[in-house]
């Protein structure tokens, strides 16, 4: 059964390149590792972290377990407030998962509605649609996310603030990363309409709503795909980023940027550890997603696969 | 000594499934003086054989085995030498002169670089000689024009230059893969007539790679006809065309549209030589009982009163209404009427607007002005609104690329249910698979064929499923804009037999679009004929044919590439 689907896989084209592509693989391992570790935390972290009753002050700053003092217990080490720095990994890259996909998905969303319109009805709008697009380009995706932080920060009150905060982030990196995905939408979706089965369905009587949605939508999306695969290793660095700078999700519940943030005031006292292992964490994982982007884009663009 | 010889060549393509066997064991002379035309179906392996005799197979596909002789040099496999040859020795003439001239460059620039690559003349001397050149492949004003760019000139100018360009170095043998193609007819004639004119003159070995047998009969001396990489027949174009002896060669002629005559349906071969006529007569009885039975009534079906289309590019920054009298009009002021169970055929060469007048009969394309009128009902005039939906579903429309007008994410089940289900919203689920049935078994396609994907399937089968989709609307209009043209001669008597049963049976009106007279005259019982937007001529197709009133029918008609001109 099973080796009966892998050889239908295999005998695919994008199954075969995949099989064949040694990178390929490794990322899509590395990925999937992290996400599942990420995803069943709970089973996979010796510790929970946010649990204050299993965290101790007495085991702060303890080094990993290579090093001198290095305790069996903490694979990792631990960090400032003896939370173990291998479950805070786990967590915290739980919480970049989630506002990374979250946020792309949103932009997604946004981002190919626009863009399919804008390309099937073309006219006034299209302009207007591409035009805000081409502003929002201008605007740096940092800049853009502080600036609805900003603006979240007098809208929500305080003490709501710190439980919004994710949403927030999602918010904004989601508005940034939107017109990536109108532009490729727009410009697929033109292509697309001028294919005769288009015209087809428009001398059939189908509506508007259903030529873009059932029929256009299904056939520009690989390079949606393509663009959100690799959209989600921006989006994870983006919130690592911001969370670097102070506006991202709060201390309390701290995703891999935070944990960056923290560990940097340690980093010239000794304490190399907890800064360094979330970074390489964060690399590893952002580094995987951006390699299964590359090759997913060779892979499905059959011009780039011939030579 | 043969000017050209090859003996026992092989070429195959390994991909990762399969190894394609592009040509085997293919045996062929030419001499000089000599045109020889290869024909076949696509897929047949024409094209490698001319791309293996100047090395330029591309990877995966390589020469396994085999001679390839010019001169007796061998050249097989030997970049070496191919570099001195290519060019020098052979000339090569492309289908698309949109393509094969780089747009950057002048004219004089890529004859001039071409002729010093080759011969040891200084640049004066190549300069004239390039104007020699172009004098001889017909281009007036040479000296002048040799300083323009590609895009200054017309297709069929530009066809002309890139002969200029393969006959540059003096070769001995010139290579032309479907050299006129891409060109309309007067110019298809002019060009053949150049060529023809050249192998004379220069004493050239000329291979000529064609799906054209009109072509084929009014150039070559020799034909070649391939099939899966296999010569099935060669010998002198008279006799091949006239006693062909293998299946293939048969059906090669026998589906050809003769020109001088109009036959009731196409015969067709089956694979064991046999000849068939198909029919699809019983097949139509379940469609007729839901359709109800129709006849034809002759009345007025549908009506274009003085239509004129202007694509304007300006439609955002300028919205006046005021019609430019420079505009290109890509329709202009086109008047017809269409009557109930007629073929009315729409002649013309690219750019005459055919496509555009069923673009604005099936509400794809708004008209600047003019009216429409379908079943004395109003659709557009210059008051109203478009009222396209009052139609929807009347009028059906097959398209000219099987490639694009199937959704390639739908499955076959489901392209011919979704016009069902949008015209008959309440339709059960067991009447709907029926009526799925009932067409795709009009078409003349399995049931098993529902389930898959439209790339599984050749142009023809597309085609087929195209013609059901479009009947599942029950149209009385149907439009068929150049239906036959990216396919074989061979599926093409099959689909254009199949649109004639359909329409007999189901009493249809058609509005068939073509470029292909030939054609045309088979399937149609009025034409019109166009250019450049204006009705030259609407006649009787017979009269039309037999006593051409208007100039550019009369030159359409002569020139047109006639199969039996050897017979």
């Amino acid at each position: 059964m099973i080796k009966k689907t892998f050889n239908r896989m295999y005998d695919t084209d994008i199954g075969y390149s995949f099989f064949n592509s040694k990178i390929a693989i490794i990322s899509s391992t590395v990925f999937f590792i992290i996400f599942l570790c990420s995803f069943f935390a709970g089973l996979v972290a010796p510790y929970n972290p946010f649990d204050p009753a299993s965290v101790s002050l007495m085991d702060a700053f303890t080094p990993p377990i290579w090093s001198d003092g290095g305790s069996s217990s903490f694979f990792l080490g631990t960090d400032q407030q003896g939370r173990d720095m291998f479950s805070t990994m786990i967590y915290g890259s739980r919480i970049s998962l989630i506002v990374g996909f979250a946020s792309i998905i949103f932009a997604m969303f946004l981002g190919v509605i626009l863009g399919v319109t804008a390309g099937y009805i073309g006219g006034r709008y299209e302009i207007i649609v591409m035009r805000i697009t081409d502003v929002q380009l201008t605007i740096p995706t940092i800049l853009m996310a502080l600036l609805v932080d900003g603006i979240a920060r007098a809208v929500i009150s305080r003490s709501m603030h710190d439980e919004m905060a994710i949403y927030v982030l999602i918010f904004a990196i989601g508005i940034s990363e939107w017109p990536q995905f109108a532009r490729v939408t727009r410009a697929s979706t033109l292509v697309e309409k001028n294919k005769e089965y288009v015209s087809a369905s428009r001398i059939i009587g189908l509506s508007n709503i259903i030529i873009m949605f059932k029929h256009i939508l299904p056939n520009i999306l690989r390079p949606i795909l393509v663009i959100a695969t690799i959209g989600l290793a921006l989006a994870i660095i983006t919130e690592s980023t911001l969370s670097f700078l102070g506006v991202g999700v709060p201390p309390t519940t701290p995703s891999l940027g935070t944990l960056i943030r923290f560990g940097n005031n340690f980093l010239f006292s000794g304490e190399w550890w907890i800064t360094f292992f979330p970074a390489i964490f964060l690399v590893v994982l952002a580094l995987s997603i951006n390699l299964l982007g590359d090759w997913m884009r060779d892979a499905l663009n059959p011009k780039l696969k011939k030579r | 000594m043969s000017l050209l010889e090859i003996k026992n060549l092989n070429i195959s393509y390994k991909t990762r499934k399969e190894t394609i066997v592009a040509s085997s064991n293919v045996n062929f002379t030419l001499e000089r003086g000599e045109i020889l035309g290869i024909v076949g179906e696509s897929g047949s392996g024409k094209s490698t054989i001319a791309n293996a005799i100047i090395n330029l197979i591309d990877p995966p596909g390589e020469i396994t085995s085999g001679v390839i002789k010019i001169d007796n040099n061998e050249l097989q496999n030997n970049e070496e030498i191919i570099q001195k040859i290519r060019g020098r020795k052979i000339g090569f003439v492309f289908q698309d002169p949109q393509t094969s001239l780089n747009p950057l460059f002048k004219i004089k620039d890529q004859l001039i670089e071409t002729i010093q690559t080759h011969l040891k003349l200084s640049y004066e001397d190549a300069l004239k000689k390039s104007i020699n050149l172009l004098e001889e492949v017909g281009i007036e004003d040479a000296y002048k024009r040799i300083e323009d760019y590609p895009h200054q000139f017309s297709g069929g100018m530009r066809q002309r230059v890139v002969i200029a360009l393969a006959i540059s170095c003096e070769p001995d043998l010139i290579i032309a893969d479907e050299p006129t193609t891409a060109l309309d007819v007067s110019i298809q004639y002019q060009i053949l007539e150049l060529l023809k004119k050249l192998t004379k003159k220069r004493n050239l070995g000329v291979i000529i790679i064609t799906h054209d047998m009109g072509v084929i009969a009014e150039t070559t001396n020799k034909v070649i006809v391939m099939r899966h990489g296999v010569i099935v027949e060669q010998d002198n174009t008279k006799d091949l065309l006239t006693k062909p002896k293998s299946t293939e060669a048969r059906s090669l002629v026998i589906s050809v549209p003769p020109t001088n005559k109009k036959i009731h349906r196409f015969k067709l071969i089956s694979p064991d030589g046999k000849e068939i006529t198909s029919s699809s007569a019983n097949l139509t009885k379940n469609i007729i009982k839901t359709w109800g039975i129709r006849e034809n009534t002759n009345k007025k079906l549908l009506k274009l009163l003085n239509i004129t289309k202007i694509f304007d590019d300006r439609s955002i920054s300028y919205r006046k209404k005021l019609i430019d009298e420079k505009a290109v009009k890509a329709v202009n002021d086109v008047s017809f009427e269409l009557f109930e169970g007629e073929t009315l055929g729409l002649v013309g060469e690219s750019g005459s607007g055919k496509s555009t007048i069923a673009k604005i009969i099936t509400g794809l394309v708004r008209p600047t002005t003019g009216e429409l009128e379908y079943n004395n009902f109003s659709l557009y005039n210059s008051k109203k609104k478009y009222q396209i939906n009052k139609s929807r579903g009347q009028i059906q429309m097959i398209f000219q690329d099987p490639y694009s007008s199937l959704n390639p994410r739908f499955k076959v089940r489901d392209i011919i249910a979704e016009p069902l289900k949008f015209f008959q919203k309440n339709i059960t689920k067991h009447d709907l698979e029926q009526s799925v049935f009932d067409l795709i078994d009009i078409a003349g396609m399995t049931r098993q064929s529902l389930d898959r994907y439209p790339h599984e399937f050749s142009g023809g089968q597309r085609q087929r499923i195209s013609i059901a989709r479009a009947l599942a609307t029950r149209p009385r209009l149907l439009i068929c804009d150049e239906p036959t043209s990216a396919l074989d001669v061979s599926i093409q008597a099959q689909i254009l037999n199949l649109l004639k049963d359909i329409q007999d049976e189901l009493h249809l009106t058609m509005l068939f679009i073509s470029h292909d007279l030939p054609v045309i005259r088979q399937m149609c019982n009025r034409i019109i004929v166009l250019k450049n937007g204006i009705i030259c001529e609407t006649n009787e197709a017979e009269t039309l044919f037999k006593n051409p009133k208007h100039q550019y029918t009369k030159e359409l008609i002569n020139l047109m590439p006639k199969i039996e001109s050897i017979i």
